[in-house]
């Protein structure tokens, strides 16, 4: 009886300084148990070659190797007010190559059902002073890394991410608009009325909506659907990100103008060429809006000179008074 | 000196005439027809107000920072005149305590007109973030609305029970809401110290808690980048706009309740020349800081601020500029300057215009700021480069107005204007005074 008792206090003991192993060991020490048993247990002298994720051959016995289905969320897994883990997203904007094509307004539009008077990505028509060259200027959201935007914001509706996204919880902003008084960059737009996305686009915002809570406006999916008395902005994207996409006016521009990339891996991309963040900046003297503010963009701009193209081309889109086209 | 039954019967509380039973309807009149524009912005959105992106706050946050300001009569009438001991300030304190109160939940009122998600008004207090300038907002309204009441609270309990007594034939309901109100006051010692103590107590609170009031407002503005909010300035300025307003406000309502309710025995033209001097003061005040915010920024001309001065002093806004700052401010500098401008029908004229001056005054302050960002207004339909109010915002602020007004008029119906008790005691002390003297 008494050595019954003990084998199984033993037993028990043994099992959860296992489990506890187990538990501080993680997935590692699991896949390394369940290997060694692969290993004693069949002997198939079937190898099969296969790369890692980090680009090394490595040889695996084909017995092992078991086929499994595409993960549909475990890149989604990151926390929405957090961001993606160990990424910080940038953009340049090369100044030389805009001719105010405006494609990345209307794709922007498109894929974020912009059905108001303002839209989120702006080509504004500027000139420092009268003696100096006109250009064109695309604005997104700047998506400051000091943003005046969060620091007013009374509710957290709108916060900074790790990743350097600044983004907007729809389901908590109260409308004060105060973000709106703070933001130096003019970005933000409001829902002053019930959004009109409904009838056009319902279909397609369906399928975006697949993937979360039913009905409900989610950061990551920015005017998606856009919600009455509240503010919408440029997201940066993070839907297209998260599928390995580039956002929308950066594959729209057929000009290559913007560059979009991560600050880490110091690079970004305009979807023909990837260069180095820092030695593009460097080369082409970039810069940023209204550095003296003090906001810290994560937007960077490059400036107009060697033009390839004449500011005059530019005129025949240039429409004053509209950014968001109209249904006849 | 009159007696102390007729002292009663001169302050006691009295039954509105055919003018007073008209004004309330005018006034539920119009905070109905504020109310229904007030339903149909919630319903379709606040596309019904003409703000839109760039001029993105209106008159319900100038509206709203004019009620702030008016709220300030309390600390500096109440709270300083008490504290420099300045008697003269007997008959006039519960009209001002009056006038901060009604002010101040209206100021609470209008702010969340502005918002345009009412419903998740909770989320000040589930999701609060104390770096914003709204959250010391949320903090401090309802704190200065608590201060207000209770100052204007606490000195009424003697005449509560004054009250009690003199209605107690006449109208026993009535009496018995008093007796109830007084809070079993019987006038011993002890009860009198407490009291005493207690209003001294708040009275010293509601000066630093209304200077934060006005600051934060103030803060509200300037902790963002626009040019023309961005100014250290722009606390003291709003303190002593404030003042102004608040003074104001004070002088014509009191002229109107002394015409109304014959207290010309009490309100003397010696309190009008006094009030007139405080108002004085306070304008030349505003005026000191309204230099520093308009000429020296006007000095260097940086290119922002050039522009937005431009529109204040030449351009779309000069009409309106030039008028609330010679009008509501240099004209009743200079009237004021003279004894005979500070007779009780001059003053009255100059308190309205001071306070029409003051409300236009944060119309001007909020306003041509918000079309003047750093980047050029493009894309966007032609309308949104102006801003003038709509017919709902109209509606609804005018609303907010009689319900302040009717706010003042419903007290001013239900409780002495003038505290009985401490005439009283004044008066006595008076008489006591000359005897000893002679």
């Amino acid at each position: 009886m008494e050595d019954k008792n003990n084998s199984r206090r033993k037993f028990l003991g043994k099992g959860l300084k296992l489990g506890l192993v187990t538990a501080i060991g993680g997935i590692g020490l699991t896949k390394l148990a369940t290997n060694l048993n692969a290993k004693n247990n069949n002997h198939s002298e079937d190898k099969m070659e296969l790369m890692t994720t980090d680009g090394t051959l490595i040889q695996v016995d084909s017995s092992e190797v078991i086929e499994m289905n595409h993960s549909q969320d475990h890149d989604k897994k990151h926390n929405v007010r957090e961001g993606f883990p160990n990424r910080k997203f940038v953009m340049v904007v090369d100044l030389a190559k805009c001719k105010n094509a405006l494609k990345c307004q209307s794709a922007c539009n498109k894929h974020h059902y912009v059905t108001g008077d303002n839209a989120w990505v702006k080509v504004y028509k500027m000139q420092e002073s009268k003696d100096t060259a006109p250009y064109w200027m695309p604005t997104t959201c700047q998506h400051c890394d000091k943003p005046a935007c969060v620091t007013v914001c009374p509710v957290d509706a709108t916060f900074k991410r790790k990743d350097g996204l600044v983004l907007i919880d729809n389901e908590r902003c109260i409308g004060c608009r105060f973000c709106m008084a703070a933001c130096p960059y003019s970005t933000r737009v409001f829902n002053w009325s019930e959004p009109k996305q409904g009838e056009t686009s319902e279909i397609t915002m369906e399928m975006d909506m697949e993937h979360h809570d039913h009905g409900a406006s989610d950061p990551e999916h920015a005017g998606v659907p856009s919600i009455k008395g509240t503010v919408d902005k440029c997201d940066f994207c993070p839907h297209s990100i998260q599928n390995n996409e580039l956002p929308h006016c950066v594959t729209a521009c057929p000009n290559g103008v913007f560059y979009f990339g991560d600050k880490y891996e110091d690079t970004v991309t305009n979807g023909e060429e990837t260069v180095r963040l820092s030695k593009l900046l460097t080369d082409k003297a970039g810069y940023r809006l209204l550095e003296g503010l003090g906001t810290e963009p994560s937007v960077y701009y490059l400036p107009p000179t060697d033009r390839l193209v004449d500011f005059e081309d530019g005129l025949k889109h240039y429409t004053e008074f509209q950014s968001v086209e109209k249904p006849e | 000196m009159k007696n102390y039954d007729t002292l009663i019967k001169d302050l006691a509380p009295k039954k509105f005439g055919k003018r007073g039973v008209i004004w309330i309807i005018f006034l539920i009149a119009i905070i109905i027809a504020g109310i229904i524009a007030y339903i149909d912005q919630i319903i379709k959105g606040q596309v019904v107000t003409n703000m839109r992106d760039y001029a993105l706050w209106g008159i319900y946050i100038s509206n709203f920072v004019f009620f702030v300001a008016t709220s300030f009569v309390g600390s500096v009438t109440v709270a300083i005149l008490r504290l420099t001991n300045n008697t003269w300030r007997t008959p006039l304190v519960r009209i001002a305590e009056i006038i901060s109160v009604a002010a101040i939940i209206m100021a609470g009122i209008t702010i969340m007109i502005d918002m345009a998600r009412p419903d998740r008004i909770l989320n000040l207090f589930i999701h609060a973030r104390l770096q914003s300038p709204i959250t010391w907002d949320v903090i401090i309204i309802p704190t200065y609305i608590v201060i207000s009441l209770l100052l204007l609270y606490f000195p009424l309990l003697p005449d509560f029970a004054i009250l009690k007594k003199y209605f107690k034939e006449e109208k026993p309901s009535l009496s018995k809401r008093y007796g109830f109100l007084s809070l079993n006051w019987t006038g011993s010692k002890a009860q009198k110290i407490l009291q005493e103590k207690s209003v001294k107590i708040i009275a010293i609170m509601i000066i630093p808690v209304g200077i934060l009031l006005q600051t934060i407002d103030a803060w509200l503005f300037s902790t963002t980048y626009r040019v023309g909010w961005d100014s250290t300035n722009f606390a003291p300025y709003f303190i002593s706009g404030a003042f102004v307003a608040g003074v104001g406000a004070l002088v014509t309502v009191i002229y109107i309740v002394r015409k109304i309710k014959k207290l010309e025995y009490y309100i003397t033209d010696s309190h009008f020349d006094k009030m007139g001097k405080l108002l004085v003061l306070a304008c030349l005040i505003y005026l000191y800081f309204n230099i520093n915010e308009y000429l020296i920024p006007a000095f260097t001309a940086k290119k922002g601020e050039a522009v937005h001065l431009d529109t204040l002093f030449t351009g779309h806004y000069a009409t309106l500029f030039w008028l609330v700052t010679i009008g509501g401010l240099v004209v009743p500098i200079v009237v004021l300057l003279f004894k005979k401008g500070r007779k009780p029908l001059p003053m009255f004229f100059i308190g309205l215009i001071v306070v029409i001056g003051s409300w236009w005054k944060r119309y001007v302050i909020v306003t041509p700021t918000l079309l003047h960002p750093f980047l050029p207004i493009q894309g966007v339909p032609e309308s949104w480069r102006h801003y003038f109010p709509s017919l709902h915002e109209w509606l609804i602020t005018i609303a907010t107005l009689a319900m302040a007004l009717l706010i003042i008029t419903l007290l001013v119906r239900y409780l002495p204007v003038i505290p009985i008790q401490r005439t009283a005691d004044e008066q006595e002390l008076l008489k006591t005074d000359k005897n000893t003297k002679s």
